[in-house]
């Protein structure tokens, strides 16, 4: 008989959306841990003498800054293995946050339904008619810059996007026939929605949770190009864009670069969003 | 009598939106330590709605407007949750009808299983674990011990319903309501469940309602029956003396509706119309008495 674990293997690694998705996921948590022993030069240290280096490739370059400097002279590729950790770091605790409180809401709402359904579903429609990115400034300003109010504005935009699927799903396996063998053999309300109901809406959870990720990247990304993540002194994607953008004619590395792993990193996200999918549903799996 | 272990007393049930319309009509039943009762009927007679009463797990839409349901001398009507749940599973258990889908598909056999015996006899997870063993041998399952450790989807459908069997048993409940535990199972497979159920019945002396539509299954286990149509009780007795000279009409008819295989398929009989007719007419003319007197 075979071994479901290694089966669940085998499917895992058969899948291209997962091995591409999962590799970019993998590059990035390296690039963010290994962060000091990847970058050839120390992100902040600024060369007046070396600034606007281009690329190696092209004439004018300076061997030792393989994607060149920005306007401080400061080495691009460096600035942008540091950036990961901020990125990182936001995509994974904003992530799981947002799929924990939208997870709670949603079990208690599709679980429970009546008047606790209502209350929630009503809040997620008012939630949802703001404008997100206006909604996550307005947050970033009320709550002073900085990475914590980075990742609460996420939570407190997100959560409705997990509310409302993991509500639905639970609607569904509320009146399955295992619900009610469990009620049949005494177990209580809560114990029956942790236990039995929660398990089966984990694997979309998981799904939802890697778009989460990419999205949570974009939303640093933009806050930081509008000024109000981190300061510069720590590097982040979306300042160097933001940077870059003002030397877009002298420098066209400067925002290049980032605005090209942002794309990567998003893309990488949602096809192993995708992937994940695909191979936790019975239906697409064949 | 009130060493019965299960006693329906004039129970009326109906729609909470249509207080006239009848689901359950004056049925009375009772069953006797270690009887199997059976309840007879076709798909929206009412017998579901009869263990569904029972359990405490009423669609929110049907209301019992009338009668006790007694559980060892105890009415479970209007009982609050937490004492249902106290009896759930520990004195009154279920053997549910489509052992597919009773299962959850994202948890272990062994964390299944457990789960009632931690609840109801404060065991930890070891010795519930052990008694989890002693059932599957029980229920004659090969390699326990590698079963416990699988998932539902690796298990047929033969073996998931003696896994729910085992499930049913193991807090040696008084009485087993088991809903159509054969329905979802091909025959071969049934006949097995069916052997299994009478031997647990011997070894355990349980009281069984044994919910079905099919005399067939009735014949081999159960000693006491009750047929019933329209929500109402058309006929109740041993098993022996209505298999020898069924009473009622409809009773007739069924059996007469059996497929056997010593008979041409040809020679298989609906339920004749006028029959239907009168048990329909009985049940209007019941929530019109009804309806007049209150």
């Amino acid at each position: 008989m075979a071994d479901p674990r290694a089966q669940t293997g085998r499917d895992l690694l058969g899948n291209w959306r997962v091995v591409f998705g999962g590799g970019v996921f993998l590059m990035l948590v390296v690039m963010a841990l290994a962060a000091p022993l990847l970058s050839p030069a120390d992100p902040l240290e600024q060369d007046l003498m070396l600034e606007l280096l281009p690329p190696v490739w092209q004439a004018g370059s300076e061997p030792r800054h393989l994607l060149g400097t920005d306007g401080l002279g400061r080495d691009v590729l460096s600035r942008l293995i540091h950036g990961t950790r901020v990125a990182l770091a936001v995509a994974l605790v904003a992530g799981v946050l947002t799929a924990v409180l939208g997870t709670t809401l949603g079990l208690l709402a599709g679980y429970f339904g009546g008047v606790v359904d209502s209350v929630i579903s009503r809040l997620v429609d008012i939630w949802t008619s703001f404008p997100p990115v206006l909604l996550s400034i307005f947050l970033v300003a009320l709550l002073g810059t900085g990475l914590h109010s980075v990742i609460i504005a996420i939570v407190v935009i997100d959560w409705t996007r997990f509310c409302r699927v993991v509500r639905a799903e639970a609607m569904v396996q509320r009146r399955m026939e295992y619900v009610d063998s469990a009620v049949t053999i005494g177990l209580g309300r809560f114990q029956i929605m942790i236990r039995e109901v929660l398990p089966n809406v984990l694997p979309m959870v998981l799904v939802l949770l890697t778009l989460e990720m990419g999205i949570a990247i974009i939303i640093e990304a933009i806050l930081s190009f509008v000024g109000l993540s981190l300061s510069s002194d720590t590097p982040t994607w979306g300042g160097m864009i933001a940077e870059g953008r003002q030397m877009i004619h002298q420098a066209w590395w400067m925002m290049t670069f980032p605005l090209g792993l942002i794309i990567l990193s998003v893309l990488g996200m949602n096809t192993l969003g995708d992937g994940l999918r695909a191979m936790l549903d019975p239906v697409l799996r064949r | 009598m009130s060493d019965d272990v299960l006693n329906i007393h004039h129970l009326h049930a109906s729609l909470a939106q249509a207080p006239n319309c009848g689901i359950l009509r004056d049925v009375s039943l009772s069953i006797a330590p270690g009887d199997v009762h059976g309840l007879v009927g076709e798909s929206g007679a009412g017998k579901s709605m009869i263990a569904k009463a029972v359990l405490g797990i009423l669609p929110s839409a049907v209301t019992l407007t009338e009668g006790s349901i007694h559980f060892q001398g105890r009415n479970l009507v209007g009982l609050d949750e937490r004492s249902y749940r106290s009896i759930l599973g520990r004195d009154i258990s279920l053997i549910p009808q489509d052992p597919l889908s009773a299962l959850n598909p994202t948890r272990r056999i062994d964390a299944q299983m457990t789960d009632v015996m931690i609840l109801h006899m404060g065991w930890n997870m070891a010795r519930a674990r052990a008694h989890a063993l002693d059932l599957l041998n029980e229920v004659h399952i090969r390699d326990p011990e590698s079963v416990l450790r699988k998932y539902p989807h690796e298990l047929s459908g033969g073996m998931r319903q003696r896994i729910l069997i085992a499930v049913a048993f193991a807090c040696e409940p008084k009485l087993i309501i088991a809903d159509e535990p054969t329905t979802a199972l091909d025959v071969t497979v049934q006949k097995q469940i069916l052997r299994l159920l009478r031997e647990m019945r011997d070894r355990h002396g349980t009281s069984i309602l044994f919910v079905t539509h099919d005399l067939g299954v009735v014949a081999k286990i159960c000693n006491t029956l009750s047929v019933i149509h329209s929500g109402m009780i058309v006929e109740q007795g041993a098993i022996a003396d209505i298999m020898a000279a069924p009473k009622h009409a409809f009773t007739r008819s069924l059996f007469a509706a059996t497929p056997r295989y010593d008979r041409p398929a040809d020679t298989l009989v609906p339920v004749p119309q006028n029959v239907v007719t009168a048990l329909k007419n009985q049940a209007a003319a019941f929530d019109l008495h009804r309806k007049a007197s209150s």
